[in-house]
């Protein structure tokens, strides 16, 4: 069975009983079940003309893009080092030369420039950018696509509700909330999705799930307590439900119009995209994209040219795509990476590692667009103009989807943490 | 796809000559390195103590422990947590031909003295020691420094001068993989210093079981920590800095921001506790090392036994593992571990041989079926039954991988298999996800784990009928002169132990009058089946 586009363009939106899971996972944490926080959220979109959002997709751009080749240039700077820049559709704003098409949606951004972290490296700075926190010995952090489906309602989806498409080498986990919040790991959409179909005949392997269920009344005997805490039988339940789930059929990109692939560009990383636009209608709360190498200490207007022709149609293609699918108001996109590139070009034509004033883009759902936040020194300095935090990039994703960031979970070592530190960047939600 | 084949050509140039002799005794016993079981009575006696005060503690609860397990069940448990895996086919056979009132304590000792459970222990104590970052570039071999942890503990050295070299030692990371302690907090946006805060809340933590870091940012109201004790701790290393020589101490002092007024102080490098431990002369790093290591401090022992308990159990005795308090009532088993520790000059071989040697190790993790299932958590509780908790991942390829080959892979096996065991666990472990630094969290389990184990490559070879080199199950379906015999054989290899009686009769009827194609057909579903079981992903 496939999912008619007509009929079927999104499965959540309304709510559906908490699965057992959800419910046993909220439940044991002594907080709100998913049902009443979904009543919570509901009273808190007091305008209803702008109800939060419902998905997110990250766009994650490994490796740190320089702010100067994408979203900050400063043309005729020493710093640009020759980058041109073109106009986008707002006036007076302007991107790098190599994002022609996403120029032409600048309207539907909201840009902040003033970007700030203490986190240099590729892996905390990974780890800071992903879950709003600095690395941390005292707690393991949720990603905030975890948060999202911890908070919001898992609507009948049969598939995760986290899911990376070609994740890198720090792959978003669940972290505190439990490994059932890390994302499903999955490659190239024009591949399968790895082991979701059997590998014998459908009576043997139902033969084989009989053969199971024997083996673990055996081992439950004396000890029903605690294999029930182990969960095990409800996971096998969980992936067989998946396996045979029709919404599979959402990583399915070949069911699109070839011209639609075409205009996403025919990358791993274009169809990433795509599969994103199909998983969040079948319910799927967070897809994070990966697109690597943009890690540029050699040659950097040159891997720079190569990444954005891969980053501008895909991104540009999807903000036309879920507007055209009407989904647009209710996902939220981040677009950036783990921090941005000195302003000096080093000897070997590359830009080194910059967490002092970079760059991410945010749109879709109540997100103001054509808004820039904030600004870099032309010269190249630390200074930046009204300087924000990893924190607040948080707030504001999770404020869009209705969640409170200020909301406060208890880690494992009884530590209240709030589910973001920041504050929301108030102009980009007005 | 070129791991797999070298996975396939390994298995071909091994397989073939260990075929028949894998189902039958191959090595006798008395080929195997003879290992000399020394009967320390220092040891026994300690373990008397602990056997002593857990049977009062289970009086006074009125609770009847679970019987003890079986020996195989026991020699699973000793091999997950000592090696990483579950014993093969060949070592259950071994096992089997030892006589039984010393069987366990031979098994353990060999455990013990294989160099793969120096190996194992090390990866083990690295995670609390420098976690499982990848660390800065150049300036951090993981790799270098886990093995010559390895390397430590394979001689047993003492552990208060393994953690004496990870505080004080000066050099380079190569050369001197120690200091890959200091290095991997290096920050390379703070001209490649080690960052003093970072190493400070290792040793409170990783060392010390204490939740110093805590107060890093402000004094919290319910602990007994201030602020003011982790800065002072971090000053300790406010002097170390790096050079082309390596990693020294440098004239330095720490300065500390107050958060409130802006205004920066001087912070002198001080303990927490028990500051007359403290060494008056030295480098600062020299100091603070033989404070942390000092057979006085029972912290540090405490911590160490808690780690040491948590590794063989797979649950400390007081949780969180990382957050001891410094004085209060301890369990009586963690004071009478801590003396036999401090009293041993820190000896982490007799300590993991103690634990293992209780009764509360050794005894079932189920409870008699009279009992009501609210019984299993007063005795989970008090340590009356053996805990039920999820394996590591390591651990769960290791098995996997094990059960695959029926004999023991380790430092004698061919090089290809090796590798190719290697491989498959990185692979293996990339899917099924690393439990990171955190590693005694209770976890749930993921869908992505349940697929791997339902439809992954690596299980589906070891069950595929067609394949007599590489399946497993098939090898046993050739070898196995009976029904009975193959399914106790396929129960044996991936759960250590043998069937019951309705687990043969079940089993056996699916391979009644089965032959050729279709009876590998139905041994690959058994074994299939049993990988699949809760009681293969968790220790019992």
């Amino acid at each position: 069975m496939s999912i008619d586009p007509v009929d079927r363009p999104y499965a959540w939106g309304r709510p559906a009983l908490p699965s057992r899971r959800g419910f046993l996972t909220v439940a044991a944490a002594g907080l709100l079940t998913p049902l009443a926080t979904l009543l919570a959220r509901r009273a808190e979109a007091t305008d209803p003309s702008r109800e939060p959002a419902q998905s997110l997709i990250v766009l994650w751009l490994a490796g740190g893009p320089s702010q100067l080749e994408t979203f900050d240039p400063h043309p005729g700077r020493r710093i640009s080092a020759e980058t041109r820049a073109i106009e986008t559709n707002v006036s007076g704003v302007k991107f790098a030369a190599g994002l022609p098409k996403l120029a032409q949606h600048m309207s539907s951004l909201a840009v902040i420039r003033s970007l700030k972290s203490k986190e240099g490296d590729h892996e905390r700075g990974t780890y800071l950018v992903r879950t709003g926190y600095r690395p941390d010995p005292t707690a393991v952090h949720p990603a905030i696509g975890a948060i999202c489906c911890h908070e919001l309602p898992a609507a009948g989806t049969d598939i995760p509700r986290h899911i990376a498409i070609l994740p890198g080498e720090w792959p978003a986990r669940g972290g505190y909330l439990g490994d059932q919040y890390d994302a499903f790991q999955t490659g190239d959409p024009a591949g399968k999705i790895a082991d979701v179909a059997p590998q014998v005949s459908f009576p043997r392997y139902e033969q084989r799930l009989k053969d199971l269920e024997m083996l673990e009344r055996v081992f439950a005997r004396g000890r029903r307590t605690a294999s029930d805490v182990t969960m095990h039988a409800h996971q096998v339940r969980e992936a067989r439900q998946m396996m045979t789930s029709a919404q599979l059929e959402a990583f399915h990109i070949g069911q699109e119009p070839a011209e639609l692939l075409a205009a996403y560009g025919d990358t791993p990383f274009g169809r990433g995209c795509l599969a994103a636009r199909r998983l969040i209608e079948v319910g799927v709360r967070c897809v994070e994209v990966t697109l690597s190498g943009w890690d540029s200490h050699a040659n950097n207007h040159e891997v720079h040219q190569r990444l954005n022709a891969t980053l501008d149609p895909a991104f540009a293609t999807l903000i036309e795509d879920l507007k055209r699918r009407g989904t647009w108001e209710r996902t939220v996109i981040l677009c950036g990476g783990e921090f941005g590139r000195t302003p000096r070009i080093n000897p070997l034509g590359g830009r080194d590692h910059w967490p002092h004033g970079f760059s991410m883009a945010l749109a879709g759902g109540p997100i103001r667009g054509g808004l820039v936040v904030g600004a870099t020194d032309p010269q190249g300095s630390k200074a930046v103009e009204q300087p924000r935090q990893i924190g607040d990039i948080h707030a504001t994703i999770l404020t869009a989807l209705g969640i409170n960031p200020a909301k406060e979970l208890i880690s494992p070592a009884g530590r209240p943490l709030k589910l973001a530190e920041g504050t929301p960047v108030g102009e980009v939600l007005a | 796809m070129w791991a797999k084949n070298l996975l396939c050509a390994a298995i071909l140039l091994s397989g073939i000559a260990l075929l028949t002799g894998s189902i039958l005794p191959i090595r006798p016993s008395a080929q195997r390195p003879a290992i000399r079981l020394e009967r320390d009575f220092r040891q026994q006696a300690v373990v008397q103590q602990i056997d002593a005060a857990f049977a009062t503690a289970w009086r006074e609860a009125s609770i009847e422990a679970a019987p003890p397990a079986d020996d195989l069940i026991v020699a699973r448990r000793m091999s997950l947590a000592l090696v990483g895996s579950i014993p093969s086919l060949e070592d259950i056979r071994h096992l089997e031909s030892l006589p039984a009132d010393r069987r366990l304590d031979i098994w353990l000792a060999e455990l013990l003295a294989d160099r793969r459970s120096a190996d194992y222990l090390a990866e083990r104590f690295a995670r609390a020691l420098v976690g499982v970052e990848n660390g800065p570039f150049l300036l951090y071999r993981r790799r270098r420094f886990v093995s010559w942890l390895a390397d430590e503990i394979a001689m047993n050295r003492p552990y208060s001068e393994i953690v004496r070299k990870l505080i004080a030692e000066d050099g380079l990371w190569t050369d001197k993989p120690a200091v890959n302690f200091v290095t991997v907090t290096i920050n390379p946006d703070d001209e490649n210093k080690p960052d003093p805060n970072r190493l400070a809340a290792r040793v409170a933590r990783g060392m010390l079981g204490v939740r110093l870091d805590c107060a890093e940012c402000h004094d919290h109201p319910f602990a007994d920590w201030k602020q003011t004790d982790f800065q002072a701790l971090a000053a300790f290393f406010a002097g170390t800095g790096q050079s082309l020589r390596g990693i020294r101490d440098y004239p330095g002092v720490f300065e500390v921001e107050n958060l409130q007024t802006g205004e920066t102080s001087e912070m002198p490098p001080a303990v927490p506790y028990d500051s007359q431990l403290l060494p008056k002369n030295g480098d600062a790093r020299a100091q603070l090392a033989v404070w942390v290591a000092h057979p006085d401090n029972r912290a540090f022992a405490r911590a160490t036994v808690n780690r040491a308990w948590a590794i063989m159990f797979g649950r400390p005795l007081v949780e969180p593992i990382d957050d001891l308090p410094m004085s209060g009532s301890f369990p009586p088993a963690l004071e009478i571990l801590t003396e036999g520790f401090v009293t041993s000059g820190h000896d982490l071989r007799q300590l993991f041989a103690v634990i293992a040697s209780t009764r509360a190790f050794r005894l079932e993790s189920r409870l008699p079926e009279t009992r009501n299932d609210e019984a299993y958590d007063e005795h989970k509780a008090q340590w009356a039954a053996f805990p039920i908790t999820r394996l590591r991942p390591e651990q769960v390829v290791g098995a996997l991988l094990q059960s695959g080959s029926l004999t023991t892979l380790d430092y004698e096996s061919n090089i290809l298999v090796r590798a190719a065991r290697a491989i498959g666990q990185i692979e293996f472990v990339e899917r099924y996800g690393d439990a990171g630094a955190d590693e005694f969290d209770p976890r749930g389990g993921t869908t992505t784990q349940r697929l791997l184990m339902m439809n992954g490559e690596v299980v589906s070879d070891l069950t595929k009928e067609e394949d007599l080199l590489f399946s497993t199950a098939t090898r046993i379906g050739t070898l196995a002169p009976g029904d009975a015999e193959a399914v106790d054989t396929c129960l044996l290899a991936v759960l250590t132990r043998r069937p019951t009686i309705e687990e043969t009769e079940y089993f056996t009827r699916r391979l009644r009058d089965t032959r050729g194609g279709q009876r590998n057909e139905r041994l690959g579903d058994i074994y299939w089946a049993l990988l699949n079981t809760t009681e293969f992903s968790w220790n019992h």
